[in-house]
Parts: C-alpha cells; structure tokens; sequence
C-alpha cells in the first residue's frame, strides 16, 4: 500500500502526542491519581499511532518528506520517514507505552509526591524528541531534537535529586553528552561544507574529499558513539542507568542507546564510499567493547549497573554486525552487507525487547526488596514465581541461546563473518567472531550469575525474605516483551521483509544477490525452535510424575551441605564468588580495589574484606586528567577574582581589540600622526 | 526624513552622556526610560514608510522600555532604598569624559568599519557603536548593582540601533525576541538585586567577590 | 532414509558405551579388571526406576536442567555427520546453533547448581561457566579454520572436507584437531581439567553441580553427558581423520569403531596425565584457543 505522506504524519503526530503526554499532569495536583493515567494513556495513544505508522513505512510505503520555514535564515525544517527511520522508531513506541504502563505501578504519586509529574514530563519528551531525532533530515532540527532528548534524559536521570549517587550520575550524563554534542556539530558542519547544505542526504562521491569524509566519519562515530556507550566513550552509562528510575532506565538501554546507534548507521550511509579501514576500525571497536563490557558487568554487584554494562555489550555486538556492513559495501559483498546490516539491526530490536524486559524484572526485585544489591537477594523464585519466570526468559534472550531472538541476530553477524573468512582473500574480517563466541560464554556466566543470585537459592536477607509478588500493572508489560521475544525468535521470518528494506535504504538501492531469507537459515530457525520447545516439553512431562511423587514423599528436605546441620543463607554462593574466576582473569582491566582484611595476634579482632569494581576508564583515566587539569587551571586563578566589574573589563577589552583589527591599518596610523 | 533621523540620534548621544554624568539613580533611570522612547520614534523613522511590522515594533519598544522597566527598576529602588551611587570605581568627571571620547571615537571610525553599506548606514553605526561603549562604562564604573542593571539596558539599546539596519533582513521573530529577552532579563535582575541586598545588606558589587569559592 | 534412522538409532544408543570403554580403559591401565563396558546401561536403568528426592530450596529451574542437556545434546547430535553419511539436519550456520546448543544445557545447569543454594554446587557452576569462554573460542576458530578449509558453511561440508586435506594440509589440521581435542577434555570434565572420579567436592567441576540430582533426573544428566562425549568424539574424529574416504555402510561401522578407539585414547590420556591446578587450568585453553587460531592463520594465507 503506498500511502507515504500517511505513514509521516502518524509518526509526527505520534511524537507530538508523545512529546505532550506530561503535560497535563503538570497542571494537575501531585497527588492527583489522574496525572500518571492521562500521561500512560497518551503515551499509549501516541505509540499506537506511530506504530500504526512505522508498520506502514516498513511495509513498504514509499518515503515521504515533510519541509518546513525554519527560524534558522537560509535552512528549512526537513522531517522525511523511510524504512531505516521507521526501524529505529518501533523501539521507541513499544517501550515507551509499556515503560508507562509500568510505571503507573512502579512509581506512584503517593509514594514520590517531589517528583512525580517531573519525571512524566521528562518521560513524554523523551519520547517524543527520539521520535524526530528518527525522523530529521536536517542538521540543525536532528541537533534541535538530540538536545531535546538529551536534556529530558538529563532530568530523568537525576529524578531522586536528593541522592548523591544521581547527581553525580546526572553530572557525568550531561558532561558526556556535551561533548558528543560538539562532536555532531562538527560532523554538520563537515557535511554542509562539503556543499550539501544542512541537509542529511546522501552525498555524491565526489563531492566530499577522503580526508574530510574520514575526519567527518570519525567525529559522527565519537558524537554517536558516546551516546550509544561504546566503550571506551561509556563511563557515563553505568552511573546514569543505575540511578534512574527502572522503567527509565529500560527506555534509555532499549531505546535512547539506539538513538545513538541510529545516528552512526544514518552518517554510514551518508557518507559515500567507505574505505575498508572505517569498517576494520568498527569492528575492533565493537567486538572490544562487547568482550570487555561484559567482563565489566560481571564485576558489578549492583543488578543495574550489571545491566547497563551489559547493554554496553550488546552495542559493542552492534556494531560489530555494522562494521561487516562496511567492510562489505568497501568490497563490494552485498551479502555481507546483508547479513552485517541485518544482524545489526535486528539486534537493535532484539535489545530493545530483551533489556526492558530485564530492567522491568530489576525494577520489581529492587521494589519487592528494597535493594539492588545481589548480594542481599536470593530465593526470590519461589516468592515472586511469575517475575522470575519472565526474568528468566530475558535472561535465556540475552545470551543469545536458541530458540529465542538473541540467537537469530547473533546468526546473521555470525554467518556474515564466517562468510569473510571463506571468500578468498585475507580473512581477518573473521577475527570478531571467536570474539563474539568468547562474549556470549561470558554474558551465560553474567546471566546465570544474577539470574541465580537474585532468584535462586535461599533469601540472603531479611528483606528478601519478605519479598512480595509485582502488581499486574508492573507484570503485564514484562510479559508483553517476554512474547515478542520468543515470537521474534521462533519466526524470524516475520522481520525478514521489513530488515530487507532497511537495508535497501541503507545502502542507497535494493542490494543484488539472495535475499535475506536466501543467505540465513530463517524456515530452519522456525522449525529447531519448534522441535526444541516440543522435545523439552515432552521430556519434562515425562520426569514431571517422578518428581511430584519424590516432592510429595519428603516435602521439607534440605539440601545436602556435606553433614552441616545448621545451615544457614550464608553458606551459599554468592554473585560475586560466582564470577570470581573470570573477574581475577580480567583484573588488568577490571581494576578492583580490594581492602584485605587485616588479621594480626592469636586473638584478631573482626575484620572486613571489601572489593568494589569501578569503571576503569573513568577512573583510571579520566579522573586522574581532570584533577590535574584542576591543579593546572588553579594557576589562572589570578585572573579570576571574583569582581564582576573586571570580568566585563575583559569582554569590552576583546571587543575592543576584534573592532580595531577590522580597521585599514593605514588610516588608523594616517589619523594618529596626523596629515 | 533625514533631518529627523539626525536630530533623533543627536538626542540619543546626549542621553547617554547625561545617564554618565549624574549620580543620582532615579535620573539615570528616567534617561534610560527616555532613551526607550527616542528608539521606537528612531525605528519608524529608519524605515521611512510606516510599515505594519516596524510600528508594532516601536510601539513594543516604547511600552516595554519607557514604560514597563522603569516602573519594575523604580519599585526595585523603592525596596532597597538607594538614592545615589555614591562610591563609582571610576569618578563622575572621568567617566563623563570617556563617554564623550568613546562617542568621538565612534563617529570618526564608525563608518571605516567593513560593514555594509546602506542609506542609513554613517549616522545609526555610530550611534550605536557610542551607546554601547556608555553601557560598558556603566557596567564597569559603577559598584552598584543596579548601575549594573541600568548600563545593561543601555548596552542592549545600543544593540537595538544595530539591528534596524537589518530590520529588513533579519525575521520579526528575532527582534520580538531579543525585546522578550530584555525583558525577562530585567524582570529577573530586579529579584536578585532584592536578594542581594537582603544577603549582604548592601548593594556594593565588591561583595560579590565573596562568592568566588 | 535408512541413514537418518541409523543416525538417530546410533545417537541414541551409543553413547553410554564410550563411557564405559573410557571406564574400561583406565581401569586395565590401573591394573584392575574394572566394570563390564556395558555397566554405564545398567546404571542407567536402575536409576530411571529410583525415586527423585528434590531440596525444599529448589524450583522448577532444578528439573528442567537435565532436560534441557539431554534435549541439547542430542539436537547437536543431529546436526554432526557420523561416517560418509549426511547428518538428518544441515543448514548453513549450523555450527553456530551446535555451539550455542550447548551453552543453553550450560546455562541451566549452571542455574540448577545454583538453586540448591549449596556452596560446592555454586563451586561447580562457577569453574563450568569460568572454562566455557575459552573453550567457546577455540571451538570458533576451529569452526574457521575448517570453513576456510572446505569453503562451506555447514558442519555436514566443513567436517567431510578435512578427507583430501590431510596431505596439503597437515599442519593445520593437527592444530585444529589439537584444540578440539582441550575442547573435549573440558567440556566432558576429563582430565586433565576435572577428574570425574574424584568424591572431594572442592576438586570437583561437572560432578559436583549435579550432586543433588537424584533417580530418572540423574540418569537424564547422566545420559545428556554421555551424548556429549559422543558428540565431541564425533567432531574430532572427523577431523583427526580422513573419514569421507570409505563410503556408504562401511564407512559407518569404521567411524564407530574409531569413536570407540578414541575412546580408549581418552582413557589413555586420562591415566597417564594427573589433574591440573584449578588455576592452571585456563592456560591449557588458552593453548587451545592460540593453537586453533594459528591453524586458522595458516590458512588464511
């Protein structure tokens, strides 16, 4: 059906719609029950128009734009959707409304009476500014709408004010994401200088020189790179996802990290013939982004900042099936570029779904509990079975195991790159994945760690102990995602179409060769998914009376400790025993500081070990440079005293001294000497 | 139309020199108030023909201007009770005397500058470059900080006469928004001038310096 | 027709005896007679008739771990050709899925070990799930190198491949088989990584996590491990050797007889090697993962 300018004006009108959700609980009273209804009910009225919108666009009406007079004198607002845009803008509504509905549970007035209808404002504009940050086309509205988005991330991560912990994160938030603001600046206005206006289009060949592109490619990667968190630009994302609120916090991993990833696809296809070198540098930075991250979130002890580490991989594995893109359009193999950008993108909406399902689960254990320490839950399965169920399945997603829709992405990035290595030619394009093998192994460790840490075993403390089952409101959306998640893995298929047209956006023309479901396996995925969930259900029913009988016969055996008859919680593993192993393995980047415990004499006092991992990068790197950029910049002080008189002294003198530059020298010294 | 152009301008220079010469911060205020007037009559004379847009802008200029401000800064004086500055960094003589080689200095360069040329050009760029080297000299000559205030309007009325030579360039909206500015602006700065004189029992700048840590 | 039931009668039926030649042989090493070859059945059988004693601490995650290995290795089982035969499943990227195949019976027995809230399952769990990410890459570049090697992307052509390439390509292929071969000791918990007769929990690695499994579940866990012996066995097998060579039926009662001859080399190893450090442990995957990635370095030049 090719109704174009509909499909455009259902997602503006969705963004606004979204954008505007807040507001009428600002000018409702905080305690009011009607604010957080009306702004859930808007932001469920605008996803549905804007998914009602991209299923027109990926479907395969044509592209259509929008232009519009703009304040800015010789620019024109330009808002265009197309297949890629309409990609990276499904994420946005399906979270978004669900990320409302769960916090109408989550985050009730009568519990948060400061900052309630704040963080619905923020919420909405969120929403809405990544809606046309996806929809853009110009430089100066996408910049427009990226600020828009970053400021609202800004207050919703710094929505507890009261909390240290937030400001701080909030702090490091708007620093990072300054400086990757300045960076896109630069990047624009690479772009217009190289003759196309404001304009996001994509550039003629000849029309932007190899230096310039690789300076302009390089500046979108840091600008869009800090955004989406790959490392090492990422040391804001553990701090700012850990301290907003969850449902916050899963819109921000699933959606605004992709925001970012959207911008570094858009700049690919802008700019024109990609040396094969962009796409080599992708790919280190993607597959030591994902090995390494999840070595960091392994580390955590903090169930949040363990998930923002981990979406930190799952970009690093982004990028990777992005990087093989380019390496393929710099070769000219429209498979790979089909498989990279296919894998790519399909995991940007794998992640979406899988991370908020997991940041939903977070937010109901750290609402039953009280904590988000891994260390003081456990047991929780039993006392919240449908949580942990759900969370499971998130868990099983992530790690990319069949038959879920982890698995298929990490397929096509896989296939992509084993194909590198059999075309003829150097094969080093298939070094990520053994990377990417390493990682997956590396995030089973992390899952099954805070999987079994939090839900398995016994209740380390009291508080989990005691914990209670999430409402419906909160279990609702996590199992809406839990289905799309199995739905996505059991029939890939369904996606097929919608990827092959991003990538046709992508790379300018529909790609020759087989198409998708020519180079990967998507009726076989079907049918092991089937065969798997049918094996295992049959199986299980067959243990299944076994197991009751034995239940049945000794209901309250404990389990067997080696003959201690006093068990206790304490005994058991805890997460971060689990991941010792790996951790002292990857100590030289890790870098925990540990405070051994100090035992001296026949009879020691009670000692404490502690160990913390913090994020090297920060650190170790930047925090040292900015103390001695302090101490650097104390000696200026002199010129800073304080008095506003002195400093507008300063400001008249540069004036001064720009005005008389612009004078002729000769006149200048023709009227002080005189005729 | 020129003749009337000149003899507006003339007036606006000697406004500036009389906001310089006197202590007294009622008077300055009424100067400032009536400089406000002198650049709205100034707008619709630059233009010349009485234009929908230019006429809403100096009707916009004189209400908030030569009206609305000065009745905000007068009730700010009320409540600090200050009649006189009565200590300026730089004396009343010195500083009168600077204004009146910075407008010189204006005239005689002004029109060297490589700015466009327009009709207009050689009387509104000097009168604009002269009001804002006054404002700045306000700004930094006095410890008071509602001279402050005081030397940023004038500062921003110089930059108004800039502006009305672009008046055809430059979209309606900037202008309404620069006037918005000012506005919130001065609306703002009359608040913290009560807060400051609440925090430091005076409204002497130098103790500003105290907040540098 | 006839090759897919055999493929799937063999698969089913087989397994238990490898581990009782392994068995076998490390006891004629020991100078003992040992347990008949055909003991591990036996066991087999009288567990499935035993009851299941279950920990009040454990949750349905607990039943659905030996499930899931037995599910999992017998689905990577299909995708492995045996002899001269395709195997029943074979699809482009199919290594991938017999890889991750295995990482998801990983996952939840690492869970289950977890679940009982017992500290030497956690032990258990936690060395499994420390190993697997270097074995999980080494078993990658072995899947490279053998896809540079036969230039196809399934299992069914990378394995069949390695028949002509012994002569060219020795070199490669003993490092491949060398890596794949630390691959199999790890995963099936041989030594040197693991002693599976062992009875102290702290030196235990796979033993230890399926400690509290009990009656038809410890069987199921017990059967799952044997099918991945066999698994593994199959994948070396036909790369330490030329197995495309004889074809048909034959080729096929040669490739069990070499499944079993390995076994008995596995024995061989696991009598005359003792057991390595836990912490040294990592470095002989690492030679695993150097070894099967310099065999695919050179063939990639």
């Amino acid at each position: 059906m090719r109704a174009p300018g509909l499909a455009l004006s259902l997602l503006i009108a969705a963004g606004c719609v979204l954008a505007a959700s807040g507001v009428p609980g600002l000018l409702l009273r905080w305690r009011s029950l009607w604010g957080p209804r009306i702004a859930a009910s808007a932001t469920v009225l605008g996803s549905l128009l804007g998914l009602a919108g991209c299923a027109l666009v990926l479907g395969g009406s044509g592209a259509a734009a929008v232009s519009l007079p703009s304040a800015v004198p010789g620019g024109r607002l330009v808002l265009a959707d197309d297949a890629l845009s309409g990609f990276f803008a499904l994420p946005v509504f399906v979270v978004g409304s669900l990320g409302s509905l769960y916090g109408l549970a989550y985050w009730p007035p009568a519990e948060h009476p400061r900052n309630g209808r704040r963080l619905r404002f923020c919420y909405g504009l969120l929403l809405g500014s990544i809606t046309f940050v996806t929809l853009a086309r110009d430089g100066v509205g996408f910049l427009v709408a990226w600020e828009a988005m970053a400021l609202s991330g800004y207050f919703l991560v710094t929505t507890d004010a009261r909390s240290r912990e937030a400001r701080r994160a909030g702090w490091l938030y708007l620093l990072f994401s300054h400086a990757g603001t300045l960076c896109l600046v630069g990047f624009f206005a690479l772009l217009a200088s190289s003759g196309g206006g404001f304009a996001l289009h994509a550039l003629a060949p000849g029309q932007i020189g190899r230096g310039a592109a690789t300076v302009a490619f390089l500046l979108a990667f840091v600008g869009f790179g800090i955004k989406a968190g790959a490392m090492p630009l990422h040391s804001w994302l553990p701090a700012a996802h850990a301290a907003a609120p969850s449902h916050v916090s899963a819109v921000m991993s699933g959606v605004m990290l992709k925001a970012g990833i959207y911008g570094i696809v858009r700049a690919a296809s802008v700019l024109p013939a990609p040396p094969v070198s962009w796409g080599a540098f992708v790919l280190t930075v993607g597959g030591c982004s994902a090995l390494l991250a999840i070595a960091f979130a392994l580390g955590q002890r903090d169930l949040k900042r363990l998930l923002a580490y981990s979406s930190i991989e799952n970009v690093g594995i982004i990028l990777l099936g992005l990087g093989l893109a380019l390496v393929g359009r710099s070769a000219g193999r429209p498979d790979w570029v089909m498989l990279g950008l296919a894998g790519c993108l399909l995991h940007v909406w794998n992640h979406a779904l899988f991370k908020s399902l997991l940041f939903f689960g977070a937010g109901s254990v750290a609402h039953a509990t009280g904590t988000r320490d891994l260390e003081l839950t456990g047991g929780l399965a039993r006392r919240m079975p449908a949580t942990a169920g759900l969370f499971l399945l998130g868990s099983v997603a992530i790690c990319g195991l069949p038959p879920l829709n982890g698995f298929v992405s990490e397929l096509f990035v896989y296939l992509g790159l084993v194909r590198t290595a059999i075309a003829p030619g150097p094969a080093w394009a298939a070094l990520p994945a053994p990377v990417l093998a390493a990682t997956g192994a590396l995030a089973v460790a992390c899952f099954v760690k805070v999987f079994g840490g939090a839900f398995l075993g016994t209740a380390r403390s009291a508080a989990a102990g005691e914990a209670h089952e999430s409402p419906p409101l909160m279990l609702a959306p996590m199992a809406v995602l839990a289905v799309a998640c199995a739905v996505l893995g059991a029939a890939p298929g369904l996606a097929a179409p919608a990827l092959e047209r991003a990538v046709a956006v992508w790379a300018g023309h529909p790609l020759p060769g087989p198409s998708l479901a020519g180079l990967a396996p998507l009726g076989r995925i079907s049918t092991g998914a089937a065969a798997l969930l049918a094996a295992t259900a049959l199986l299980t029913l067959a243990v299944l009376p076994a197991c009751r009988r034995g239940r049945r016969r000794a209901p309250e055996l404990p389990t067997w400790g080696c003959g201690y008859a006093g068990g206790s919680p304490r005994l058991q593993y805890t997460a971060s025993s689990f991941a010792q192993l790996v951790t002292a393995r990857f100590a030289w980047a890790l870098r925990p500081r540990e405070r051994p415990p100090r035992l001296d004499g026949l009879f020691p006092a009670p000692a404490r070990f502690e160990s913390h991992v913090g994020d090297s990068v920060l650190d170790r790197v930047l925090l040292p440079r900015a103390r001695r950029l302090r101490k650097t910049a104390a000696r200026l002080r002199i010129y800073q005293q304080g008095d506003l008189q002195q400093y507008v002294l300063y400001i008249v003198a540069a004036i001064a001294l720009l005005l008389l530059f612009n004078l002729p020298l000769n006149w200048l010294v023709g009227t002080l000497c005189g005729p | 139309m020129i003749s009337l152009l000149s003899s507006l301008v003339a007036a606006l220079l000697l406004v500036n020199l009389v906001a310089l010469g006197t202590s007294r911060i009622s008077t300055v205020v009424r100067a400032v108030a009536s400089q406000g007037v002198l650049l709205g009559l100034l707008a619709v004379a630059a233009q010349g023909r009485l234009n929908g847009t230019v006429v809403a802008l100096a009707l916009a200029s004189i209400v908030l201007k030569g009206w609305l401000i000065p009745v905000i800064l007068f009730r700010a004086l009320r409540q600090v009770a200050i009649k006189r500055e009565v200590e300026p960094a730089l004396g009343l003589l010195p500083s009168l005397l600077l204004g009146a080689f910075a407008t010189v200095l204006a005239v005689a360069a002004g029109n060297r500058l490589p700015l466009a040329e327009t009709r207009l050009a050689p009387l509104l760029i000097p009168a604009s470059l002269a009001t804002v080297a006054c404002g700045f000299i306000l700004i930094t000559a006095r410890r008071k900080a509602i001279s402050q205030v005081l030397g940023y309007l004038v500062l921003e009325n110089g930059i108004f006469i800039f502006g009305l030579l672009l008046v055809d360039a430059m979209p309606f909206l900037v202008e309404v928004g620069v006037l918005l500015d000012l506005f919130v602006g001065i609306f703002v700065l009359s608040i913290i001038i009560h807060h400051i004189n609440r925090e430091f029992s005076s409204l002497d700048t130098r103790r500003l310096s105290l907040l540098k840590e | 027709m006839w090759s897919v039931i055999a493929h799937a009668a063999v698969l089913a039926l087989l397994p238990p005896l490898l581990g009782g030649v392994v068995t076998k042989t490390k006891a004629l090493f020991a100078g003992r007679r040992g347990p008949s070859v055909w003991q591990p059945y036996f066991d087999l059988v009288k567990l499935l008739r035993k009851g299941v004693a279950l920990s009040a601490t454990t949750t349905w995650v607990f039943v659905l771990a030996p499930v899931l290995a037995v599910v999992t290795a017998v689905m990577a089982g299909l995708l492995v050709p045996l002899g001269s035969f395709a195997p029943p499943v074979a699809f482009a990227g199919d290594f991938v899925l017999f890889a991750y195949l295995f990482a998801l019976g990983r996952f939840f027995t690492a869970a289950a070990a977890l679940d009982t809230g017992s500290p030497f399952e956690g032990m258990g769990a936690a060395r499994e799930v420390g190993f697997a990410w270097l074995t999980e890459p080494a078993l990658f570049f072995a899947f490279l190198a053998l896809a540079r090697l036969s230039g196809s992307l399934s299992l069914d052509g990378m394995l069949r491949a390695t028949e002509g390439a012994w002569l060219q390509r020795t070199a490669p292929l003993v490092l491949t088989a060398a890596g794949v071969l630390i691959v199999l000791l790890t995963e099936c918990s041989r030594m040197p990584v693991d002693d599976p007769t062992t009875h102290l929990e702290l030196t235990m690695i796979h033993e230890v996590m399926v400690l509290d499994h009990s009656g038809p579940l410890l069987g199921l866990v017990e059967y799952g491990a044997a099918v991945k012996l066999f698994v593994l066995e199959a994948l070396l097998l036909h790369v330490m050797a030329p197995t495309a060579r004889v074809t048909g039926w034959p080729g096929l009662a040669l490739f069990l007889l070499g499944l079993l001859a390995v076994a008995i080399g596995i024995g061989a190893v696991e009598s005359t090697m003792a057991r390595l450090r836990l912490l040294h442990v990592p470095t002989l995957l690492i030679a695993a993962v150097l070894s099967c990635g310099f065999a695919f370095l050179l063939l990639s030049r």
